[in-house]
């Protein structure tokens, strides 16, 4: 009873905290204080959050490696932006992109099916491989495939991706992912990641969960892609190379594997911080700074910033109100 | 009426017979051992009891159906839970969190009703949150359901696996040598446990073993093997006379 009513304040704080973050925004965009060059990066801020929170399902719930989310990316970028260009049903923007974006993320999904049923039979160093080279198997598909643009890609996609639908989108992706991990589901994902065989032992049927998890994130890359698609309004195939895999990862590792609120800290400080050394002389090192950042990280803080833990925002409240309450007694 | 039978179960590896003509039965509520020297195909037969391997003669019926073929995950669901002889357990997550995991087959609601919070949702969550807690109390547990189950003691560890077995309902525990590694204490510790959860829980119980004292203690009947064939079967007294069973372990 007591627990129950505690997560629903829980709710309401966290709803609250959300609905503040948006109005900060909003109040900053109209007064000029965020500019248009800000609000671009805060768009591939939100594109990075929900790869990094969709490779954090894999990665840090399921405890598997995979090194491809580019190659899903890709699908639900094409895919949608395919749909947006070929079957225009005169519907309002928003609702065209969600439809669009519901369909990239489709193909994604099921590509995810495809691809994870042979290749989640095998483990650890093998499904690294795998996915990686499957990553680059899409992106040289895409490349040969003329209806797709080939390598000139796909151009005069409607910019229909703006800060209202990526926040909302981005916020109800982490609340689904939050929502699955903490019920049965979750549970038969996180005890594959601790133990496959007591897990099957313990009745879950472990390949199915595997597969389930690998279909879920290839939907949400597919859905980040397609939003990335309809951000930049060109994408091409170099777009979505190998190396925007191991970004996404790096946001992962970074932030804590197996913490959501951590792939969120670990996509905001690696997108600000090569935008933040964009001045003055230490411009052209502004990537080798971000490595030697990510090094010192690694030796003082190997299991990321947030390791395995996740903000809470409850928590972080009855914190501070601990710290105030000090202090005012402290005089009497 | 025997909820596990073994008929004429063989296993083999390219040309190593590991396991030939075995049979035998439990009883509903029996506990049975099964011992034998090192290499007597005693694990084996258990990977085949579980569905970790599939046997390539006879057959296995649990509670009068045949498991083979099944996955290890169906088997648990029929109702046949193990341990591991080096404990598996959970380790990144606490110890309740280990019990619930064991719950899911008794569990129904699927993904979007946990999307969503359903009513039905709602109502499993705390009905396998308190049976998970009773089942603790009943191991005597409940002031540590908090901590993670890699800081347990060994003895506890162990406990923990048993009760994450029983959690999936089982009508037979599997127990694949509960005392390797344990000191005197501990085993008296754990023999204790086994026959409460006997007497508790109502259940089979297959148990092999190496310790002697523990096999002897407990068992009702014993089942030995060597070279992966049933050389005796009976209550403990008649195996410590068997003149088979002494030259299997002491040699001629």
């Amino acid at each position: 009873m007591d627990k129950n009513s505690i997560s629903r304040l829980g709710h309401l704080e966290n709803t609250i905290g959300i609905f503040i973050i948006f109005g900060i925004m909003i109040a900053l965009m109209n007064a000029g204080m965020i500019n248009r060059y800000h609000q671009g990066i805060i768009i591939v801020i939100f594109i990075n959050i929900i790869l990094a929170t969709s490779l954090n399902f894999i990665t840090g719930c399921l405890g598997e490696l995979a090194l491809g989310h580019a190659g899903f990316m890709a699908i639900g970028a094409y895919t949608a932006s395919f749909v947006t260009l070929n079957m225009n049903l005169g519907l309002p923007g928003t609702v065209q992109l969600i439809i669009s974006l519901l369909l990239g993320g489709l193909l994604a999904g099921i590509f995810g099916i495809i691809i994870g049923i042979p290749v989640l039979r095998l483990e650890g160093d093998y499904l690294a491989i795998t996915t990686l080279g499957f990553g680059e198997m899409i992106r040289v598909a895409i490349f040969n495939l003329d209806f797709l643009g080939g390598a000139r890609g796909i151009f005069g996609i409607p910019r229909l991706t703006n800060f209202n639908v990526i926040f909302w989108i981005t916020v109800i992706i982490i609340f689904v992912l939050f929502r699955i991990i903490r019920s049965r589901h979750g549970r038969a994902i996180l005890a594959i990641r601790e133990n496959v065989i007591a897990a099957e032992s313990v009745g879950i049927p472990t390949v199915f969960y595997k597969i389930f998890t690998f279909a879920i994130s290839a939907f949400i890359a597919g859905v980040g892609g397609g939003l990335l698609a309809h951000y930049l309004t060109i994408i091409d195939p170099k777009t979505f190379n190998f190396a925007y895999s191991i970004d996404i990862l790096i946001f992962v590792v970074l932030g804590g594997m197996g913490s959501f609120t951590g792939a969120v800290i670990g996509a905001i400080i690696l997108t600000i911080m090569p935008e933040f050394l964009r001045v003055g002389g230490i411009q052209e090192y502004r990537f080798l700074i971000k490595a030697i950042l990510l090094i010192i990280l690694m030796i003082f803080r190997p299991k990321g910033i947030l390791g395995r833990a996740e903000f809470s925002l409850v928590q972080t409240l009855e914190f501070i109100k601990c710290k105030i309450f000090k202090n005012a007694k402290k005089p009497t | 009426m025997n909820i596990l039978e073994l008929k004429n179960i063989g296993i083999s590896f390219g040309g190593l017979k590991a396991v030939h003509n075995v049979n035998f039965k439990i009883g509903e509520h029996e506990l049975l051992g099964l011992i034998g020297p090192n290499g007597a195909g005693k694990t084996t037969l258990f990977n085949l009891l579980t569905g970790i391997y599939r046997p390539t003669e006879g057959s296995i019926l649990f509670d009068g159906q045949s498991i083979i073929g099944l996955k290890p995950s169906q088997i648990v669901k029929l109702g046949a839970a193990r341990t591991f002889q080096n404990i598996r357990l959970f380790k990144g997550l606490t110890v309740l969190e280990n019990v619930k995991t064991a719950f899911f087959h008794r569990m129904s609601y699927n993904t979007f009703s946990a999307i969503i919070r359903t009513k039905k949702f709602r109502e499993e969550e705390i009905a396998i949150e308190e049976k998970a807690i009773a089942l603790l109390k009943i191991f005597r547990m409940e002031s540590m359901i908090h901590q993670d189950a890699d800081n347990l003691p060994y003895g506890m560890q162990r406990k923990l696996e048993i009760a994450r077995a029983l959690a999936t309902n089982p009508k037979l525990l599997l127990l694949d040598e509960p005392a390797a590694g344990m000191n005197p204490q501990e085993t008296k510790e754990l023999m204790e446990t086994i026959l409460m959860v006997k007497d508790h829980f109502n259940i089979a119980i297959l148990l092999i073993e190496h310790d002697m004292n523990l096999v002897m203690g407990i068992c009702e009947r014993i089942v030995v093997v060597d070279y992966g064939q049933v050389i005796a079967t009976g209550t403990p007294e008649e195996i410590k006379t068997n003149k088979r069973v002494i030259g299997a372990y002491l040699g001629e």
